[in-house]
């Protein structure tokens, strides 16, 4: 469903300049036809969770390739390809490294076997009031402060939840936010400014509890850090083109190098720039505008915002271009892996194609040799019997059946853990809950009813040892949940107040509390498997300016660190990794003992 | 490096890629000159590769007219006589090339490659050698490493579904990120013909069978006088004949390079595209660490083979010259 975009050309190369904004399922096909006239293509510019692209739709295939750029989507395509039992080959690439896996039913692992880490998240109190790395200030200047200021006013909104004088404070943030009568642009804008990096922070300061182990944040004040010569250097607002996308605070200030790490006066600057630039050209898209890496100037806001947040709680402050990465969940990538990756997909199709079972295999490529390969073969692992894709291995659930609803249940775990988009909630043959366009009212009215009962008192009551089984047809999928009544949880550790076993779901927050906030992103190309050596990252020139920074603080998942595949040891339940490796280990006829003790070179 | 920003337009096509190597290698790319020979579909892979990269120039040679054999594996050119018939295939990939990359300027030389003087490889950083015979390989590396400049020299070739990738980066600096600091390393590499006249029983015990596969394979062309590549099945006896001989000769066992692998050599003629695709990409990139010195360049060899899966680098070189 994507259309192309400028920033694809580098590598998509079957695309054009001219060409951008159109279906990249459309084009491709026109640009593949050019040099393989005789092949049918057909194109769909459409999201394959759609319910069109059912388990009749994949069995019409010999295999399926993906070149997905998320999870969900990925997960929902591994179900209906071992549904419709056509093989999928699965890859995924991040800058110098990549991989190919081949998934056949009943043969391998499939995608789901090894579970594949989760985004990112945040807890709340991180991002509004304890920031330490640079990404917690980026979600809180795009997810809290241009929400608030530009998107949805309805929105529930955590900027200013905590202080100690709570309802004073929130009379306080409702004033603050909106703009006075007849208020001066840059007097509105500078009043933000101060309350939320100035009296914000003064408010966190004064809770002693939060900073007896952690630095003191310093509030900052327009004031103290502008020049007053700001008004003078303002130049093109009125007077340049009308054009919404083309209006650029850092064009307007003369600022032209988004790879430099600006001062906080600088960054002070862009964000008023930009704040008044927003409300002069584009007031129309308040309410509605949601943050995009593609819109110059909201990049140029968050940045700006999250750079005097960084600032204030002695943070390392990042360029335009690291942060637009960052907020933007940006996957870096080079035509050269891809193709790389490309070529290795295309042999293991050829190998689904040809039936030639015993030669599947998975292939990392990696950046740095191990054992004197760039390219490295592995053999597929057997099935996980574990996994409750495949597998239909039933899982458990601890939870409190007085207290939890069937709501909190489909939400938290049918949703958001198993993946179900279009699940039916089932206690033996009394159907709890569907999601369906041909039901009837009263079906509706039922279901309704018993998302918000608590799972003990729903007309089939759900108590310690009943089974759960939830299905989704769309993945033809079934799933069988042994309950367990459990009274208490941990409010740290155990946020949901529900825990399922069975299979391990590694969760990606940092620190467990009560809620959490994640950057908006979902997972890049490169699959979490691919193995690196201790070194990894960036060889080739660091990202930023100059600065030594690790990409850890990319929220990209790929970007986490994983344990060598050719060392894996006990960190996979079942089979060890096999290398495929089939060197006759012959001695050479040799005359000259000596010979074979040479060192090797470095 | 010079202070200079990158244009509006580069910084958005390449933004991807950026994030990746950095500015100071893109600056370092829009600079290097590239010239290649042998325009067959791997080298089509890499003149893709590196023109996306955006380098500054790329050059292409290859006076040889294009037939339905040349093109089968080479998708810049589309398989449509009319369009192609009487054109060289260096001409049908410049025409293709040019659009992936309009800051790239592409272009054709005309001429043997193996007439070519030292003054006419001196205008570029980086040269890459395909379907050549190994004495114009060899000549074309002598010519390099005379001149002052330090050019970075390549020859790679695909056959059947095997690929071949040798590297000479002469004696070369670079810098490689160890855990958070920037080290400065050099490597001193062999040229080609010291390289392959490395004796085979001197070679560590578990290199590839893939090198000597392709060093017979080498020979026999050398020997019959024979184009690259133009080998045929009636040849196989000669080219087992040929195997045993200089195993013989090098006190090698003849399992080290089997007849089977030989025999897929031989028969298999036209290039295979993923292979095509995977070599192409290794190369790129060794292409443009050695452009912007930064990570550790691949020495000396690279092989691929898709009935193993493997890509392993090999270092052939006389133990006593070492970096």
């Amino acid at each position: 469903m994507d259309t192309i975009e400028v920033s694809n050309l580098n590598r998509q190369f079957l695309f054009r300049q001219s060409h951008v904004g159109q279906s990249k399922a459309k084009v491709a096909r026109e640009a593949v036809l050019k040099f393989r006239p005789h092949i049918k293509i057909t194109p769909y510019h459409a999201n394959v969770k759609d319910p069109d692209f059912n388990v009749d739709f994949f069995k019409q295939f010999n295999v399926v390739l993906n070149g997905l750029d998320n999870l969900d989507a990925r997960r929902h395509v591994n179900r209906l390809c071992l549904a419709a039992e056509v093989p999928l080959v699965e890859s995924g690439t991040t800058g110098f490294l990549g991989q190919v896996t081949v998934h056949v039913k009943g043969r391998t692992e499939c995608y789901e076997c090894q579970p594949k880490p989760a985004p990112k998240t945040y807890p709340v109190c991180t991002i509004t009031s304890t920031p330490s790395k640079f990404v917690h200030c980026i979600v809180w200047a795009k997810d809290l402060l241009f929400a608030k200021l530009f998107g949805d006013k309805n929105q529930e909104n955590d900027l200013n939840v905590h202080s100690t004088d709570a309802a004073s404070s929130s009379e306080q943030a409702e004033d603050a936010f909106e703009r006075r009568k007849d208020e001066d642009i840059e007097q509105y804008g500078r009043r933000i400014y101060d309350h939320v990096f100035g009296y914000n922070i003064e408010v966190a300061l004064s809770n002693e509890e939060t900073w007896k182990n952690r630095n003191r944040p310093r509030p900052v004040y327009s004031r103290d850090v502008m020049l007053n010569g700001l008004a003078q250097q303002n130049g093109n607002i009125f007077g340049a083109t009308d054009d919404p996308s083309s209006v650029s605070a850092m064009a307007s200030l003369g600022m032209k190098n988004p790879q430099d790490i600006w001062s906080l006066m600088e960054n002070s600057r862009i964000f008023l720039e930009a704040f008044k630039l927003f409300f002069v050209k584009r007031e129309k898209e308040f309410g509605n505008l949601t943050f995009d890496k593609d819109d110059q100037l909201a990049v140029e806001f968050v940045t700006a915002a999250a750079n005097i947040r960084a600032s204030s709680f002695g943070i390392p402050l990042h360029s335009l271009f690291e942060a637009k990465g960052i907020a933007g969940n940006i996957v870096h990538a080079v035509a050269t892996t891809n193709a790389i990756i490309a070529g290795l997909i295309v042999i293991e199709a050829i190998k689904v194609l040809q039936n030639d079972t015993n030669n599947y295999r998975m292939t990392y490529c990696l950046e740095h040799p191990t054992r004197k390969m760039l390219l490295m073969p592995v053999e597929p692992f057997e099935p996980n019997k574990s996994c409750y894709v495949c597998s239909e291995t039933p899982l458990t659930l601890e939870i409190n059946t007085h207290r939890a609803k069937l709501r909190d249940f489909a939400e938290k775990i049918v949703k958001a853990k198993l993946g179900m988009y279009f699940p039916l909630i089932m206690h033996g043959s009394a159907l709890l809950y569907e999601v369906g366009d041909d039901l009837d009212e009263d079906m509706v009215a039922n279901y309704a009813a018993n998302l918000e009962k608590v799972l003990c008192e729903l007309p089939s009551p759900i108590t310690s040892g009943t089974t759960i089984t939830v299905e989704d047809l769309k993945q033809e999928l079934t799933c069988n949940i042994n309950i367990k009544h459990r009274e208490e949880f941990d409010e740290e550790k155990e946020p949901d107040g529900m825990l399922l076993s069975g299979w391990t779901q590694s969760s990606s927050v940092e620190k467990d509390d009560n809620k959490s906030i994640d950057n908006g992103g979902s997972t890049s190309n490169a699959s979490q498997t691919v193995p690196v050596d201790s070194e990894k990252n960036d060889e080739m020139g660091s990202v930023s300016s100059g600065k030594k920074r690790k990409l850890s603080e990319v929220p990209d998942a790929a970007a986490q660190d994983f344990s060598s595949v050719a060392d894996s040891d006990g960190s996979r339940n079942h089979k060890k990794l096999e290398l495929v490796d089939d060197d006759d280990d012959l001695l050479m006829l040799d005359a000259d003992p000596g010979i074979n003790k040479k060192k090797r070179l470095q | 490096m010079d202070g200079e920003v990158l244009t509006e337009q580069e910084t958005a096509l390449y933004d991807r890629q950026i994030r990746v190597w950095g500015v100071d290698t893109q600056r370092r790319l829009s600079k290097a000159h590239i010239l290649v020979c042998g325009m067959k579909g791997t080298v089509a892979e890499f003149c893709k590769n590196i023109v996306l990269a955006g380098v500054s120039s790329l050059t292409l040679v290859d006076d040889r007219v294009a037939t339905e054999e040349a093109i089968s594996a080479n998708f810049l050119i589309p398989p449509d006589e009319n369009a192609y018939g009487g054109k060289t295939l260096a001409e049908l990939c410049c025409d293709s090339l040019k659009d992936f990359n309009p800051m790239v300027r592409v272009s054709v030389e005309k001429g043997d490659i193996s007439s070519f003087g030292g003054d006419f490889f001196d205008n570029y950083d980086v040269v890459v050698a395909s379907c050549c015979s190994l004495a114009t390989k060899k000549s074309i590396n002598e010519k390099c490493r005379k001149l002052s400049k330090h050019i970075a020299f390549y020859t790679v070739d695909c056959r059947d579904s095997c690929g071949e990738i040798f590297v000479d980066l002469q004696h070369h600096r670079y810098s490689k990120k160890k855990l958070d600091e920037n080290i400065k390393c050099q490597l001193q590499y062999p040229s080609i013909e010291e390289a392959i006249s490395v004796p085979w029983r001197a070679l560590p015990r578990k290199v590839t069978k893939l090198y000597f596969a392709m060093r017979v394979m080498e020979r026999f062309e050398e020997v019959e006088g024979r184009n690259p590549g133009d080998v045929l099945s009636a040849d196989l006896p000669g080219i087992l004949k040929l195997k045993k001989e200089l195993c013989e000769a090098n006190s090698l066992n003849e399992s080290h390079v089997p007849d089977k692998l030989l025999e897929r050599l031989v028969m298999g003629t036209r290039e295979f595209p993923p292979v095509c695709a995977i070599i192409g990409g290794i190369l790129g990139q060794e292409v443009i660490k050695a452009i912007s010195g930064k990570g550790e360049p691949l020495k000396n060899f690279f092989f691929f083979d898709a009935m193993d899966g493997k890509g392993i680098i090999e270092d052939i070189s006389n133990p006593e010259s070492g970096s």
